[in-house]
């Protein structure tokens, strides 16, 4: 039958078409670029933001600077950490340009596998902490030490700690020791996880609006501190040592954490043939302050990203010039 | 608790208890003997197993929670096949030859419909889908079709919007065609069929975040890992509504198409499939509705498109820029709705007489496509291809001063009533505390053996014995405590939901007029992403439990209304009246007549309402719901597959638990339709 024939034709050229579209025989796991990107012929990069402000402001500038500057179009996506150092190592998103330390992450697809390169550091550096409202630390300034936090229990409780005092903490992809914190600094304190940073924010905003008392998981540099002005709870001095131990069981945490200067990485085909735009997102180097003020037109002053970063690129042509390749 | 007996299983053959003896037994149709023999019966027969094997555990693992001895722990296991996929993904060959071609296939499937979008331009699109639109489904909804796209542009959101229209199309279409296949093996073999159920049920309880981090690891952040996990949870109904409509096709068409000598293809492709086109619709139009409710979750893992733009917008805490990217995807699912929906109805009636010839048959598509080639070509020469940037309205910033006006005034020191965060925190004090501290507190034997009961009591023994080893299963995993909590917070916002659900619902069988007011209203929260009032929820509830609660409830409460609107408006005219002529008031009718009489509709809110607060468990885990939510989310962001594929079977397994308790064995075989 001729029609029948026409049609095992055609199914036989759809497949062949395919696979010859696919690369024929083996697919590369490696290079797998966003369905998105490089339409009509642009130059285009691909951006991980991950969810905290800070990172929007990072790729909200580099994006601005690309697209006005260098004429590349810019894609981005919002990735958890993790998921993006996979996403890097595939070609799916080209660079990170905030990176907190993934150890097991570096090892792997850094040192093994070769299939990401370090990009330089950020020129910020992150410090995660417990903090306490200035309103209340101003007033009752011993609970700034962790050894009085337990006479503060009852002055922290709320309804979801269970008659404990409450330690606020963030979303289920940030790095944090504080289950072991705080069964081995013996405090009597429950975890309430607000299972993403922007349920984090908006219960930090409601407390500071009553002034009410709080203690809280929290990191900088981040721009809700010029809102809500806070103070760190010193918790036992940061060791190596104690680190080290940390590594292998982390359980065993008992220190403060560590104070880590934030890294970029980039996928290791970007970073060789990505020419201009890899170059200056090697360069692009920028300091605290410069961050929390794009993100705070972001976060606080309702300005779209891309507004906020083009403000602060024509207010400070001097810092971004030397980025340029 | 006795329906089972009260009405007769609808089909033998699809019921699953059907291979056991209890469903060949004779039933009585007498209520009352009802109550008094199977459902004493199965009591008694209860407690002499209870009497026999609670002793028995007690004395081996003397614990009220889940005895260690009793648990397995997979993380070993599955940390392992997490590393294996991670070490050789570049390099096996099972990535390479085969999982590799599928993602990029969907790569360029989805690339290739995002380049047609965008060189159609926004005016080609517009006018294109409008003119479609007019075609299948007539002029009103054309209208709404033009107004929505207009919509999206004017809110600025034109290029993700055809992001996520390009990730839908190839979704939907693989949706389509896999749920199409499998309902076509299902509703041809009866063997098929058998197997098939168990499958689509896990696919469609399975929390998507659960199967997200799988999916991510083997194909890949992105687009294919997007599309794939939308798949899972889409093509299920098509799957279902496909075999349905073949099996459901009249036996005398059938045998008259025999009689003529038609062969088994001719039968299948002249007669059963045609028989069925208002199922294979239905079984799209649900399809495109479940693809889009997951384009947000999926931007959790880069799909892209609105859901991106919903999830950056809520890591800023914007509720108003959330709002502008999540109503696109409302307004895609509207019209995606109404003109599949008006072109269903339109199937089975001839084509309206008169009007030109040429507005029929394909003359009238190949107008459709000069049309949009014209108006294509115009908007190129106007300039810009994607929507005109001057052209925008900001609803961010009014949105927004919305958003803080409500919370402060309604946060605390409402007089009378008492603010938000009393209510939050009066519902968790006494309703969440004491539930969760009665469950977790219960030994796990007499957990087990409620369930056993509340399910034997409803269904059969095989129901029973499924929900009981649903339970067990959480048991073993490991995740007894955390299970507990939620289940907690699942009954008490199903309470609440009910509660309401009810109340409103028999208002609005009452009053045309609220029902029409009130059907928008429910549309949207419907469609809505969930995301987009999760912000709110907590400026509201703060963090923890209540918020999760109130997230569930605004997502759960529509279809309970629905379903108890239509239950009561359903109930025979003649039983009604007869009631009015004895005298009854308004309240007694409603007690005595309509309530009773529409007790199977008000079952089916009950499970429905269960079953759509769980699919809220995980996004409840965002606000601080803590549990298995809570470790869903921990495994996604860190990779870790033992923590959220564990608590996701937990999640299944309550599902599984909740729904045999609530849903007579005789009616399951409607779910989905």
């Amino acid at each position: 039958m001729a029609r029948t024939r026409i049609q095992l034709l055609t199914a036989a050229a759809g497949i062949a078409a395919v696979f010859t579209a696919t690369g024929c025989g083996a697919a590369d796991m490696t290079k797998q670029s966003s369905p998105y990107a490089n339409v009509g012929g642009a130059k285009s990069v691909t951006l991980s933001v991950q969810s905290w402000v800070g990172a929007q402001s990072n790729v909200a500038v580099a994006q601005y600077l690309l697209e006005h500057e260098l004429g590349y179009r810019v894609d981005t996506v919002q990735v958890d950490e993790i998921p993006a150092w996979d996403a890097l190592s595939q070609g799916r998103v080209d660079a990170i340009l905030e990176d907190w330390g993934h150890p097991e992450q570096e090892q792997r697809y850094v040192k093994d596998k070769k299939l990401i390169v370090p990009g330089g550091g950020l020129g910020v550096t992150g410090h995660i902490g417990w903090w306490v409202p200035k309103y209340f630390a101003d007033k009752h300034p011993d609970v700034l030490n962790w050894k009085n936090l337990n006479k503060y229990a009852k002055t922290f409780k709320t309804a979801e700690s269970g008659g404990k005092g409450q330690l606020l903490d963030g979303s289920p992809s940030y790095v944090t020791n504080d289950k072991a914190l705080v069964k081995n600094l013996k405090l009597n304190y429950q975890i309430v996880f607000s299972g993403s940073e922007a349920a984090q924010i908006t219960q930090i905003k409601q407390f500071a609006k009553g002034k009410k008392p709080f203690l809280t998981y929290w990191y900088e540099p981040q721009w809700l501190f010029n809102q809500v002005p806070m103070v760190e709870v010193k918790l036992p001095k940061y060791t190596d040592e104690c680190a080290n131990e940390g590594t292998k069981d982390p359980e065993s945490v008992d220190c403060a954490y560590p104070t880590t200067p934030l890294q970029k990485y980039l996928n290791a085909d970007f970073a060789k043939q990505g020419g201009k735009a890899s170059a200056f997102l090697k360069k692009f180097h920028w300091t605290k302050q410069s961050q929390n003020e794009v993100s705070e037109l972001i976060a606080s002053k309702g300005m779209s990203a891309q507004d906020a970063a083009k403000k602060w690129v024509e207010a400070h042509p001097d810092v971004w010039k030397k980025w340029m390749p | 608790m006795s329906a089972t007996a009260t009405r007769p299983a609808t089909d033998p053959a699809t019921d699953p208890a059907a291979t056991g003896t209890a469903a060949a037994e004779p039933r009585p149709s007498l209520l009352s003997s009802a109550v008094r023999s199977p459902a004493a019966r199965k009591l008694a027969a209860l407690v002499v197993i209870a009497a026999v094997l609670i002793p028995l555990a007690h004395a081996k693992w003397a614990s009220g929670s889940w005895p260690h001895a009793l648990t397995v722990d997979v993380s070993g296991p599955l940390g392992d096949a997490s590393d294996w996929i991670l070490d050789n993904r570049d390099s096996h060959w099972i990535f390479l030859y085969f999982f590799g071609h599928i993602s990029n296939v969907i790569i360029i499937g989805v690339r290739a419909v995002y380049v047609a979008l965008l060189a159609l331009g926004w005016a080609g699109v517009t006018a294109g889908l409008t003119l479609i639109a007019w075609r299948v489904a007539g002029v009103r909804i054309a209208v709404t079709t033009l107004v929505s796209f207009a919509i999206c542009g004017l809110l600025g959101m034109w290029v993700p919007t055809m992001q996520t229209l390009a990730l839908m199309v190839i979704a939907v279409t693989a949706s389509v065609v896999i749920g199409g296949l499998l309902g076509l093996a299902g509703g041809l073999s009866e063997w098929a069929f058998r197997v098939l159920r168990p499958v689509l049920d896990t696919m469609q309880v399975l929390p998507a975040f659960a199967y997200l981090l799988p999916v991510v690891m083997i194909f890949g952040n992105g687009v294919p890992g997007a599309v794939l996990a939308t798949v899972i949870y889409a093509a299920p109904p098509m799957a279902r509504l496909t075999a349905l409509g073949l099996r459901g096709a009249d036996a005398g068409v059938l045998e008259a198409v025999t009689s003529l000598g038609a062969t088994w293809r001719q039968r299948l492709l002249s007669a059963r499939l045609p028989l069925a086109r208002k199922e294979l619709l239905l079984g799209i139009n649900q399809t495109i509705m479940m693809a889009l409710s997951m384009a947000v979750i999926a931007s959790v893992i880069g799909g892209g498109g609105l859901g991106d733009r919903v999830y950056q917008a809520l890591s800023s805490v914007d509720v108003g820029k959330a709002l502008a990217a999540g109503l696109p995807i409302v307004l895609l699912a509207v019209v995606m709705d109404r003109t599949i929906g008006s072109a269903g109805e339109r199937l089975g009636t001839p084509p309206a007489e008169g009007g030109h010839r040429l507005l029929r048959g394909w003359p009238a598509w190949a107008g459709v496509a000069v049309v949009t080639a014209v108006i294509t070509v115009v908007g190129r020469l106007t300039g810009s291809q994607t929507w005109p940037t001057g052209w925008t309205v900001a609803i961010e910033e009014p949105v927004n001063q919305f958003k803080e006006w409500m919370v402060d005034h309604l946060y605390t020191g409402v007089p009378v009533v008492g603010g938000t965060a009393d209510w939050a925190a009066d519902y968790v004090k006494w309703i969440l505390d004491p539930l969760r501290e009665g469950l977790q507190g219960l030994p796990w034997y007499a957990v087990l053996l409620i369930v056993a009961a509340l399910a034997w009591l409803i269904g059969t023994w095989a129901t029973a014995l499924t929900a009981t080893a649903a339970m067990a299963a959480i048991g073993v995993l490991g995740v007894w405590e955390p299970s507990m909590d939620t289940l907690s917070q699942v009954l008490a916002a199903v309470f609440v939901t009910l509660v309401l659900g009810f109340a409103i619902g028999i208002w609005a069988a009452r009053s045309t007029r609220l029902e029409r007011m009130m059907r928008p209203v429910l549309d949207m929260f419907q469609t809505m992403p969930q995301f987009v009032y999760l912000i709110p929820v907590v400026a509201l509830f703060g963090v923890g439990r209540a918020p999760a609660a109130a997230a569930a409830i605004v997502y759960a409460l529509p279809a309970v209304i629905r379903i108890t609107t239509q239950g009561i408006r359903n109930v025979d005219p003649a039983a009604l009246e007869s009631a009015r002529s004895l005298g009854a008031t308004q309240g007694q009718q409603l007690r005595q007549v309509q309530l009773p009489l529409a007790r199977p509709a008000l079952l089916l809110a009950v499970n429905q309402g269960v079953v759509l607060v769980l699919a809220v468990v995980v996004i409840g885990g965002l606000v601080g719901s803590g549990a298995l939510g809570y470790d869903v989310l921990f495994g996604l962001a860190q990779g870790d597959l033992a923590t959220g594929l564990v608590a996701g079977t937990a999640i299944v397994c309550l599902g599984l638990m909740l729904d045999r308790v609530t849903q007579p064995t005789s009616r399951r075989d409607r779910k989905g339709a």
